[in-house]
């Protein structure tokens, strides 16, 4: 009783004041975050020999000479063309096959569905730990790949090939499990009439429900297309040559010289981040609601 | 004759004796096969590598095996095991993965909060400001530890600021002491905007009409955060502590890049020793055994904290 007086008159000083307050308070803590990017665009454009000791954000004497010295240090262009082609097969083979678990698991329910679901489901908390050496020895024992016979044995299977890489990220759990929650809000009455009107079960998916899907497609897009082009561990267990490592490895090459160039790393680091950033900057409100709605429902 | 065209395509898709299977349970109908069908290749390939990697791996966790060499797995029953009791790097590299956890979760869960409830409210610019947090999330766990790696460095960021200020270096990743706790602040910062957003996405899911019935009956500020925002949240909350206790205990490619496990151990993960067990000294069985404990240790460790999480709400 008494704390109902007294609240409203501590409230009353709160609205304006705080506001200012937390304005300010989120344009310092945006700039915390934020200075660690600056630096590395900074230092992305800063000759060699400025590297250390300076302490200004902008270079004296800008330069793109470490772009090119990147290119040629780490091989960054084949890497950036490895890194895409794994991302692109990551991204179509997650559309096709997710998808289509994940509609069939929402609107065409059989006999044990809803377990494999969760079964399947379940399989995204496993750590890549526990994982890791079983796929290795299973990339490496792909039967006929490599220099293998017909059991797997004698050759280095898909070691060292862009196929290895790309093999964990086929279908991912998690997209399925976002496509099923897209789908089970979808209705159903389009389905039915489609079906009275003699539509084949592919045509009614591809025709009726997959054009209503593109907000789905975007976000599964989008989470392949980051997931993997940051992955690291994988990449670095089955790969071994320049010629096939992803972007993520180029980069951590540089620190294999011993005695770091910082001008490189960075701009490096800089073309690294690019194709995400783009992502992320074009698709911030698939990317922001598509991260919640996989977690807050089911 | 509709009904013909799509009974003929689906005998075509199952070619074996479709009518018994129907009459025996009318829970088959012919949508449902076809659901079967296109959830097979998903689930076959989740099947085949992800579930068998599982059953693979923990046969492998009891067996000799080197990559190198000709022969199969050897069977030793439990000496892995046993060899992890009374391995010191194993029991160390347990302890630094626990610390890990330990220190990086409690502060990003709650600056990540902290955040989440300062751009909760609509004003101007506030979708810059999601945004900017967000950002270290997007950047690669490589290229972020990269650019800390600079920072930590002998004439980095780091150390200009201490001079300026009149202090001396720090030789931030090199020494035992402080390896492990620049490795943590970072992965804090690195972390803090994908728990925002989830933390935002659960403050936006709480009805507006509990704030203000709080607000009728009386509560403050801090009453109506106590007993309307953390119950509402609570789920929520629940998610992000258990995903990044799953992704915390798994630190690699920022111990990697910072430090290489050094030094002294000092910043040596389970994971990143399982990664030299198995790839620099070729002993698959010892690594699979290590990922299975800790496999374990994140399974209980998620358990027991959610149920803490959860059993408050009574």
């Amino acid at each position: 009783m008494t704390t109902s007086l007294v609240k409203p008159a501590r409230r009353r000083r709160a609205p304006g004041s705080s506001r200012i307050g937390s304005t300010v308070l989120l344009v310092v803590l945006s700039v915390l975050v934020l200075i660690p990017f600056l630096w590395m665009i900074s230092l992305a454009f800063t000759p060699e020999n400025d590297a250390f000791g300076s302490v200004s954000l902008i270079p004296a004497n800008p330069t793109f000479e470490n772009f090119g010295t990147a290119f040629i240090d780490v091989e960054l262009g084949r890497a950036l063309v490895n890194s895409a082609i794994v991302a692109l097969v990551t991204v179509a083979t997650n559309c096709a096959f997710a998808v289509l678990a994940g509609y069939a698991f929402a609107m065409m329910r059989f006999p044990g569905s809803n377990a494999l679901f969760y079964i399947l489901i379940s399989t995204a908390a496993i750590p890549v730990s526990v994982t890791l050496i079983p796929l290795f020895l299973m990339a490496r024992g792909i039967p006929l790949a490599g220099g293998n016979d017909i059991l797997g044995h004698g050759g280095s299977g898909l070691l060292d090939t862009l196929a290895g890489v790309v093999l964990p990220y086929i279908v991912m759990p998690l997209n399925i499990f976002l496509a099923r929650q897209f789908f089970s809000t979808a209705p159903t009455e389009l389905a039915e009439a489609a079906r009275m009107d003699g539509a084949g079960e592919f045509r009614i998916f591809a025709r009726v429900y997959l054009p209503l899907a593109k907000p789905l497609i975007a976000v599964i897009a989008i989470f392949s297309f980051t997931g993997v082009w940051d992955d690291f561990l994988w990449p670095l267990v089955v790969t071994s040559s320049p010629e096939t490592q992803t972007v993520q490895l180029a980069l951590a090459r540089f620190l294999a010289s011993g005695n770091v160039q910082y001008g490189p790393v960075m701009a490096g680091a800089v073309i690294a981040t690019l194709p995400v950033l783009i992502v992320f900057l074009f698709n911030q409100r698939s990317f922001i609601s598509g991260l919640a709605d996989g977690s807050v429902k089911g | 004759m509709t009904a013909t065209l799509s009974t003929s395509a689906g005998a075509t898709t199952r070619a074996p004796a479709p009518p018994p299977a129907r009459r025996r349970r009318r829970r088959w109908n012919r949508v449902s096969v076809f659901g079967l069908v296109f959830v097979l290749p998903a689930a076959l390939y989740i099947v085949i590598f992800q579930l068998i990697p599982v059953l693979y791996g923990f046969v492998l966790s009891f067996t000799k095996y080197s990559p190198l060499s000709r022969k199969g797995p050897e069977a030793v029953g439990l000496d892995n095991y046993a060899g992890l009791l009374s391995n010191p790097d194993f029991g160390n590299a347990l302890l630094v993965t626990g610390r890990y956890v330990l220190q990086v979760l409690p502060l990003t869960v709650v600056i990540a909060l902290a955040l989440a409830l300062l751009v909760n409210r609509p004003f101007r610019g506030v979708g810059f400001f999601r945004s900017a947090l967000y950002v270290p999330h997007i950047v690669s766990l490589t290229a972020v530890s990269l650019i800390w790696l600079w920072m930590y460095s002998q004439s980095g960021l780091f150390n200009e600021i201490l001079n300026t200020i009149g202090l001396p270096d720090q030789a931030w990743l090199l020494e035992p002491d402080s390896a492990l706790n620049a490795a943590s602040a970072m992965r804090i910062w690195k972390a803090l905007g994908s728990n925002m957003v989830l933390l935002l996405a659960g403050l936006q899911s709480i009805p507006k009409e509990l704030y203000e019935a709080a607000r009728v009956d009386g509560a403050g500020r801090w009453n109506a955060f106590r007993f309307v925002t953390i119950p509402g949240l609570k789920p929520m909350l629940v998610y992000v502590v258990a995903m990044d206790i799953i992704y915390l205990a798994q630190g690699f490619a920022e111990i990697y890049v910072l430090t290489k496990g050094g030094p002294l151990g000092s910043t040596t993960t389970v994971n990143y020793l399982i990664y030299t067990q198995a790839f620099q000294y070729n002993q698959l069985g010892t690594a699979s055994a290590m990922a299975f404990v800790l496999f374990a240790f994140i399974i209980g460790f998620s358990f027991l904290t959610m149920r803490s999480l959860m059993g408050r709400q009574k």
